[in-house]
């Protein structure tokens, strides 16, 4: 135990950097996931037949096989298969990949739910909206925009606090965070090696932001329970 | 003169006709009511007139205007029907109040967001919404909702909801206020209140047109009755001759149905 308490501060220090990592790869996740989450789910809800249909093909793709596969394959395959490694070396290099295969994924996840949300405020909205001579434009911001935001919310919270553990699957291509930050301490790092405790210590981390999240997002929930 | 005419009106789902052929007019501050069983074209036939669908066939006028011609596609832009909307108001069967807007805001809205679109409002904004809202809680006050006006839509019953959905209507002042079924989402004991400020509405003589399962009322209210039956019109004149003296049979078969409930 008191060996614990020497090396913490040594530890605690390791994993900030490396929660500064998986951080980053949750913003970034989020800013691209959310507006390309839309493209795709317009995409899906497209009139345009090959259009919708390229859009259902790649959801199916992305939402039928494992993160982790996508992962190592959007990684590797461009250097080892292609000859091009479009990903640039370096923890820079991985992040990029990994930032990459995350945004995908969660769009993907999020068009599913976008959708359901637009389709799931009743046509009879729209149509009030245009027999009292409005725009369709503000149809959408004025009326059905809030309506939908109200519906995701609580799906997306799901999502986004799934998206905070699953940032841990970019240890598989050794992006630097937490976990692998943790990990290191096995091997041998910072003069300490053999530790297994720093890697189970990981998980507070995790515990404490999905923390702050669930109460934020269900902060956002009850604001908008104003209305049915 | 007319307020509104409607000539030879055809309109098909895929394959199935649901209008076939309709023509009526109606004159500045009578109440129309149309009746008829489910299925009939009664709903299809005011969401023509709504442009909430297009005829295949037909021409609407309103004041004279020609609204709609089916042969001719320059009454078919979209840019320009929003404007002819206007002549119309439409009460849905379903209220489809915005249910992030109180009852106030919900009979504001609309005029708000045409006033913005005119080239003073800039200058004289604060006076004129400050106008908007005088006349939204005046009609909220004449559809006895002056004490809900701050109320949400989940906050009210279905026959206050359906009377802010009228009031909402109101505002924008439309030449013909149309009814779709206006009373049959609500509760049997709701209906009465609803259907009243309807009556005074015709009393006031403002030009409606009711499609409605209330066969009391709509004998009441109306000023000239339609019957439909599979997309055309069967039987149309007074009140009391159709409902009373009815010319053709179906009309009679339709009318025992429904008085034996």
């Amino acid at each position: 135990m008191g060996q614990i308490m020497e090396q913490m501060p040594i530890v605690v220090d390791a994993l900030n950097i490396g929660f500064l990592q998986t951080l980053k790869l949750f913003f970034v996740t989020l800013i691209g996931a959310f507006p390309l989450g839309l493209v795709i789910a317009f995409g899906s809800m497209s009139r345009f037949g090959p259009l919708k249909y390229f859009s259902k093909f790649v959801v199916w793709i992305i939402r039928g096989t494992p993160l982790m596969i996508q992962l190592l394959i959007i990684y590797y395959f461009p250097g080892l298969v292609l000859h091009t490694p479009i990903w640039g070396g370096g923890e820079s290099g991985r992040f990029l990949a990994a930032a990459f295969s995350f945004v995908l994924n969660y769009a993907c996840y999020f068009s599913e739910i976008y959708r359901g949300g637009i389709q799931g405020v009743p046509i009879g909205q729209e149509e009030a909206g245009l027999v009292l001579g409005m725009t369709r434009r503000q149809i959408f911001f004025k009326i059905t925009l809030l309506q939908m935001i109200k519906r995701i919310v609580p799906p997306m919270s799901n999502e986004i606090i799934t998206l905070v553990k699953d940032t841990s699957l970019a240890r598989i291509i050794a992006l630097q965070e937490i976990i692998w930050a943790g990990q290191a301490f096995m091997k041998g790092s910072h003069g300490i090696s053999g530790a297994i405790w720093p890697l189970f210590f990981t998980a507070v981390y995790y515990l404490i932001f999905n923390g702050i999240l669930t109460l934020l997002l269900g902060r956002l929930e009850r604001r908008l329970d104003y209305f049915r | 003169m007319s307020i509104l005419e409607a000539e030879h009106i055809c309109k098909s789902f895929n394959r199935t006709k649901v209008l076939k052929d309709i023509s009526f007019s109606l004159e500045k501050g009578q109440a129309l009511s149309i009746i008829g069983s489910s299925g009939s074209g009664k709903t299809t036939l005011l969401r023509c007139l709504n442009f909430l669908e297009t005829p295949d066939k037909g021409i609407i006028r309103v004041n004279d205007e020609i609204l709609f011609d089916a042969e001719d596609p320059s009454t078919r832009l979209e840019a320009s029907i929003r404007k002819k909307r206007l002549h119309f108001g439409l009460v849905f069967q379903s209220f489809n109040l915005f249910p992030q807007y109180t009852a106030l805001r919900n009979v504001m809205l609309a005029r708000e967001l045409l006033a913005s679109e005119q080239p003073d409002y800039k200058a004289r904004k604060k006076e004129i919404l400050e106008e908007i809202r005088v006349q939204a809680e005046t009609l909220l006050d004449q559809m006895g909702l002056a004490n809900r006006k701050d109320n949400y839509p989940h906050q009210l019953s279905g026959g206050q909801c359906q009377r802010v959905a009228i009031a909402r209507a109101l505002a924008l002042q439309p030449d013909i206020l149309c009814f779709d079924e206006p009373t049959s989402a609500l509760d049997p004991e709701l209906t009465g209140e609803v259907l009243r400020v309807i009556k005074e509405l015709a009393d006031e003589n403002t030009t409606m047109v009711i499609v409605t399962h209330e066969m009391a009322f709509a004998r009441d209210v109306a000023d000239h009755v339609i019957f439909m039956d599979d997309g055309s019109i069967v039987e149309q004149g007074e009140p009391m001759q159709v409902f009373e003296h009815p010319k053709e049979e179906r009309t009679r078969q339709f009318l025992q149905r429904f008085t034996q409930g």
